[in-house]
């Protein structure tokens, strides 16, 4: 999801200044934007060894932790901002790991593919798992460990008792607020602790 | 790159941390690459138990006397010294030309031995501050270094944060375990209980505690180690046995080379060399008790022990580095079980408290403590990366040449080298 629109978009919901976490940072570009654009400071946490490498490149601070071992190197609201771009759909303990995004975090910014994005349920209509731009892989052969649509996050949230700021869709850069779920292929949120 | 020892004295004492101070000392060392012309390109490597200031480059004439950490630093390596200047420095107390036990104390004239003051690691540091001082280098782009090396490095944030840009401390922790003490403690007292140790007075008696410095090692290297990589290299395998007779036939050309070496059933001897893993031991051993001092020995794993930046904050590792303002990269590898990942992570934890610039890399290594000196490309490239950056910020001061000082002996200079894969 390195779409500059996409990204002016998540970005644009960080207040400037702030000390930001980002989750799953991959080659640090966001971290990047934020630091030039919004005089942002903060940590991106990364897994994998390349995207550490190019985080080290871009002068990005970077841990290399896997998310699935939990944030507890993280205090309550140390951060201003807790960010899981395109995140949430590699972990295990996607529950676990957003309740911990708002303890760390001041406010979180979520934002993973849509599943119910009108073309994937044109696809299991027709009896087909989706493969478009947003979900680019074939069923059997996906770094996906799930998938989850607009709606069963805002149950997810609701059930974990956090607030919704702000939610929306994202397509081909643009802004979805009306009938998001159905209309676009990612899906933004920005939560608190209820 | 041909690289040629010096040597610096200092005659003004050392106020040491133990209360006793020490004057009239000399620190080796070597430089690499140039000092440009706002000196901001100087890069500290601070080494570890069993290294010394022969970080890089080779002796003129010796073969086999790479340095330490040759694949780190050097001309285009990650390290890199046609755009850093970088120093390596031997410790007060180590055996490789500094001032140590072997030498004389002034104050009476006789050889220091088991009267060598305590070093801790905030000593050294204290002391490479005075080598800067007397290269002229005020602030330092970098410090560096592993393991022990890596707790100087970490010092130095601390003793002298002004002085530090960035601090790379890689396989290193804030402080030992109990388990790390305990193998040290074992170390020390194979040396001490040598009977050629003589209560640390060994020199005046012509002998070497070399028996104790043997165990010593052993112990080190198998915790150097790890597991897989010691089963992966010599499993189960007994040693290969040379039967005499056949041996010199193949060696006058009249039987094929490997004549007479077999690998038979047991020898069903306690005592014989039966496996590879203690044929390797003991021939790690026997080469270290011929160069390594005792009394060093015990001094640097003495400072080991003694580290612990967050006794003085009542174990609160964030307040203890809060006075730290420099940038950090820190590594470290998943199988090292003497410097654990977990131990990098608490200090990756208090920078973050302190809202420092920290990056940290854990390598999927299989070499245990000793990766930290060999050549991961995932590790190079992290650090290559990193004073990428770092030269970047630098950019581009007009090269001076190198300071001078009194050229030094080369000492044994092969030993370094060939003593390099060793590490704590």
């Amino acid at each position: 999801m390195s779409d500059r629109l996409t990204m002016q978009s998540i970005a644009a919901l960080v207040p400037p200044g702030s000390r930001v976490l980002d989750l799953g940072c991959g080659d640090g570009a966001m971290l990047d934007l934020l630091q030039r654009e919004r005089n942002c400071s903060g940590y991106g946490i990364e897994i994998a060894d390349a995207n550490v490498l190019a985080c080290v490149k871009r002068g990005v601070n970077v841990i290399q932790l896997n998310l699935d071992e939990g944030l507890s190197m993280f205090d309550d609201e140390s951060f201003d901002v807790v960010l899981q771009i395109d995140t949430l759909q590699h972990l295990h303990n996607t529950e676990i790991m957003l309740v911990e995004t708002a303890r760390v975090g001041r406010i979180g910014i979520v934002a993973f593919p849509n599943f119910a994005h009108w073309p994937n349920r044109l696809s299991i209509a027709r009896g087909r798992m989706p493969v478009t731009k947003r979900l680019p892989y074939q069923w059997y052969d996906t770094p996906n460990i799930r998938v989850g649509t607009f709606k069963d996050f805002e149950v997810l949230a609701t059930k974990n008792r956090l607030a919704i700021l702000d939610a929306y869709g994202l397509q081909e850069g643009r802004e979805i607020r009306f009938l998001p779920n159905a209309r676009a292929s990612t899906a933004v949120f920005k939560i608190e602790r209820g | 790159m041909i690289v040629t020892p010096q040597s610096m004295d200092f005659a003004e004492p050392l106020d040491l941390q133990s209360g006793a101070s020490i004057r009239g000392y000399s620190l080796a060392y070597e430089t690499y690459g140039a000092l440009n012309a706002d000196k901001s390109n100087a890069v500290l490597i601070c080494h570890a138990l069993n290294a010394s200031h022969h970080v890089a480059g080779t002796y003129e004439g010796q073969e086999n006397s790479d340095g330490w950490w040759d694949t780190m630093i050097g001309p285009g390596k990650p390290v890199d010294t046609d755009r850093f200047f970088v120093i390596g420095v031997n410790n007060l107390g180590s055996c490789f030309g500094s001032t140590g036990p072997m030498h004389v104390n002034p104050d009476n004239g006789k050889v220091y031995g088991a009267d060598f003051p305590v070093v801790t690691v905030e000593d050294w540091v204290n002391a490479q501050a005075r080598l800067l001082d007397g290269l002229g280098i005020e602030k330092l782009a970098a410090v560096m270094g592993g393991s022990l090396g890596g707790m100087q490095a970490l010092s130095w944030t601390l003793q002298y944060p002004q002085r530090v840009a960035h601090a790379v401390v890689v396989a290193s922790a804030p402080n030992l375990t109990a388990e790390n003490i305990a193998f040290n403690e074992v170390a020390r007292r194979a040396i001490v209980t040598d009977p050629d140790f003589h209560g640390g007075h060994f020199y005046q008696h012509g002998v070497v505690p070399k028996r104790g410095l043997r165990i010593a090692r052993m112990i080190g290297h198998i915790t150097y180690l790890s597991d897989d990589v010691m089963n992966e290299k010599f499993g189960r395998q007994l040693r290969e046995r040379i039967d005499p007779a056949a041996a010199l036939a193949a060696a006058q050309g009249l039987l094929a080379r490997d004549a007479g070496r077999s690998v038979g059933d047991y020898l069903y001897s306690t005592q014989d060399v039966e496996f590879q893993i203690e044929s390797y031991l003991r021939y790690q051993g026997d080469k270290f008790s011929e160069y390594f001092d005792a009394n060093t020995y015990l001094l640097i794993t003495r400072a080991l022990d003694y580290f612990d930046p967050a006794r003085r904050h009542n174990g609160n590792l964030t307040k203890a580095l809060a006075p730290a303002t420099a940038r950090f990269l820190l590594v470290s590898f998943l199988t090292d079980w003497r410097f654990a990942p977990r131990r990098s992570r608490e200090i990756v934890k208090a920078l973050l408290d302190n809202r420092r610039d920290v990056s940290y890399a854990e390598i999927d290594a299989p070499h245990g403590h000793d990766a930290f000196l060999l050549e991961d490309p995932r590790y190079m490239g992290v650090v290559r990366s990193y004073f990428e950056r770092i030269g970047k910020e630098i950019g581009s001061g007009a090269a001076t040449p190198p300071v001078g000082a009194k050229a030094l002996p080369v000492p044994g200079a092969a030993i370094l080298a060939a003593n390099a894969g060793a590490p704590a």
